[in-house]
């Protein structure tokens, strides 16, 4: 498959203003101002293949937003190369951003007082689309996400929820290639959560569309990406599938169990328990040093069990371990 | 080409949603008109108690007054999204407007026409009217043509300074005030004959930003007076260029701003 985005070493530091307390100290500040230097990016690379769906995570201030700026050309690094379907971002903005759409789930790009169709007819001579194409786009666009009885509604009458729907559709009206997506789900109710990923995860394979996805939301890349970029303090903290993540960071299993009687005496093996609540436990175990089935036997020789469930940690918890682990 | 028929495409929707709110329109217009007006009855009372100034009747200053609020007005109509430009930068809306694949610059004329100014304008092109007929001017070809350059020369001159208020905001948020005062100052400062005032101001308006070129140096040749301050008389035909000049060239510093905006963020 072709290289979607190719990104080598790059490096962006921001000058930040040090605010000083008290009037005294903001007329200082007037004349002798004092700059921070913070390092947004350091020499991240990673590369992207076409139609890969990627999830793009780190915690807040980590450079998600910095990378995305740069990936879109309207941010220059320092330092190091970049290029996305063969070109450099920076170099021609015109034509770069041409061949991406980009979503961001607090800010829309629609016509606040404009009735939704109308905004797409102007995105439509903004990006100068083919009328046969945009026909086409739109009849599909608007079918998968259920629009067309929201056309006639100006924009800020609508729920958060038509109105992501609806800045998908602008986003790719002009069939751009790749996709970048700033936290798409926020603030949204389950079904509309659900709805805006099932017709990611078709976009991607009917239409190969390369998406990238920063979020928090956890569930949103459990459920669409197989890869995922992890990042913190502008380095690169992790590259590739969740399942790897989950093994290599946190290897530990939960095992909950319902007991009948209320016990304290649990000094099977050597268990650790992660909470307890009246008859329930959970314990955690690392599944390389004792099976399962072979800890619950133990268990049940003992005790009698009510209910046993088997889980894997919560991926949040994956993910604040590794944040916390690379802040050290 | 392509880009101005764009242009015309983004306005049309800012008028049209600034008509849904006809009453408010035409309220803001009217205030507008009024508000604006008061200047006017400042200038006549100057002249009421002094009868001339420098050889200027209180007509005659009417035409200074017409051309440099209609520029204004236009200018401020067609250069709203410079005018709100801070706004959009504190906003991360620029960011959206590098996104798309069109000019920045008419993107940002695009947000917004803001048709509530046709009321100093209006207000204008009644005083200049009221002049015109008092002085029996204007009804000759030349002298309609200078007075269309002088205006158009005064809007492209506060556009030129509206941009560089925008592009301002790259660099800095609550520092537009400055602006402010040569714009809006500009205006106060250009009702009145330039020769009433002293020499470093005349040339800051003169050189630094070309006040008098598209205004008070037009006004001597529709009124054919000779210059006091000694301008050969030409210099009413071609100095509203220097309107066009200072807004071409504030759009060089805005195209830097922009350059400096995209490698430091914001």
């Amino acid at each position: 498959m072709a290289i979607g985005i190719e990104v080598d070493g790059i490096e962006k530091t921001f000058f930040v203003a040090e605010k000083e307390t008290g009037v005294l100290g903001a007329i200082r500040g007037l004349f002798n101002r004092r700059y921070r230097r913070l390092k947004a990016l350091d020499s991240l690379s990673f590369s992207i293949q076409s139609g890969e769906m990627i999830g793009f995570i780190g915690p807040n201030g980590a450079g998600k937003s910095t990378t995305i700026k740069i990936l879109s050309g309207i941010l220059l690094p320092d330092k190091g190369k970049c290029e996305v379907l063969g070109i450099t971002p920076w170099e021609n903005r015109i034509s770069h951003v041409s061949r991406i759409g980009v979503v961001f789930g607090q800010r829309t790009q629609l016509w606040w007082d404009l009735p939704v169709i109308e905004s797409f007819e102007l995105l439509r001579d903004i990006y100068r689309v083919p009328n046969e194409r945009y026909r086409q786009n739109l009849d599909e666009l608007s079918q998968m996400l259920d629009l067309t009885s929201i056309f006639n509604i100006p924009v800020r009458q609508l729920s958060l929820g038509q109105r992501m729907r609806c800045d998908l559709t602008a986003a790719l009206l002009h069939s751009p290639s790749i996709l970048f997506l700033d936290e798409p789900t926020i603030g949204l109710d389950a079904p509309s959560k659900l709805a805006v990923r099932g017709f990611l995860s078709r976009l991607n394979k009917t239409l190969g569309t390369t998406i990238i996805i920063t979020t928090h939301d956890l569930d949103d890349i459990e459920s669409l990406c197989k890869r995922v970029l992890v990042i913190n303090s502008g380095r690169l903290l992790f590259d590739g599938c969740l399942e790897d993540l989950r093994k290599s960071f946190f290897r530990e299993r939960r095992l909950k169990i319902d007991f009948d009687e209320c016990n304290s005496d649990f000094h099977v093996l050597d268990l650790k328990i992660v909470s307890r609540e009246g008859n329930r436990i959970i314990f955690s175990f690392d599944p390389e040093s004792i099976s399962a089935p072979v800890l619950i036997q133990k268990i049940a020789e003992k005790h009698n069990i009510r209910d046993i469930f088997v889980e894997n940690p919560p991926i949040e918890e994956v993910i604040s371990r590794l944040y916390h682990d690379s802040n050290k | 080409m392509k880009d101005l028929r764009l242009y015309f495409r983004l306005v049309s929707v800012s008028i049209k949603s600034q008509m849904e709110y006809r009453a408010s329109f035409l309220m803001t217009s009217f205030g507008n008109f009024l508000l604006t007006g008061i200047d006017f009855v400042g200038v006549w009372v100057l002249f009421s108690r002094f009868g001339k100034l420098k050889d200027w009747s209180l007509p005659e200053a009417a035409i200074l007054y017409g051309i440099i609020n209609m520029g204004f007005a236009l200018s401020e109509a067609v250069f709203r999204g410079f005018d709100t430009f801070d706004r959009m930068v504190k906003s991360g809306d620029f960011d959206r407007v590098l996104l798309r694949p069109r000019n920045t610059v008419i993107q940002i004329l695009g947000q917004e026409l803001q048709m509530m100014r046709i009321g100093r304008f209006s207000q204008g092109l009644a005083v200049i009217l009221w002049g015109g007929l008092k002085l029996k001017i204007f009804f000759s070809i030349p002298c309609l043509a200078l007075l269309l350059f002088a205006i158009l020369g005064s809007a492209a001159l506060f556009s030129g300074l509206f941009v560089l208020q925008a592009t301002l905001s790259f660099w800095t948020i609550d520092s537009l005030e400055i602006v402010n005062t040569v714009t809006y100052g500009g205006v106060e400062t250009a009702q009145f004959p330039l020769s009433i005032y002293n020499r470093w101001f005349r040339g800051f308006f003169t050189f630094v930003i070309p006040l008098a070129c598209i205004n008070y140096f037009p006004a001597h040749a529709i009124l054919g007076k000779k210059d006091v301050l000694g301008y050969p008389e030409f210099f009413g035909w071609v100095s509203p260029f220097f309107g066009f000049a200072f807004l071409w060239f504030c759009f060089k510093i805005w195209e830097f701003g922009v350059r400096n905006y995209k490698s430091t963020g914001s």
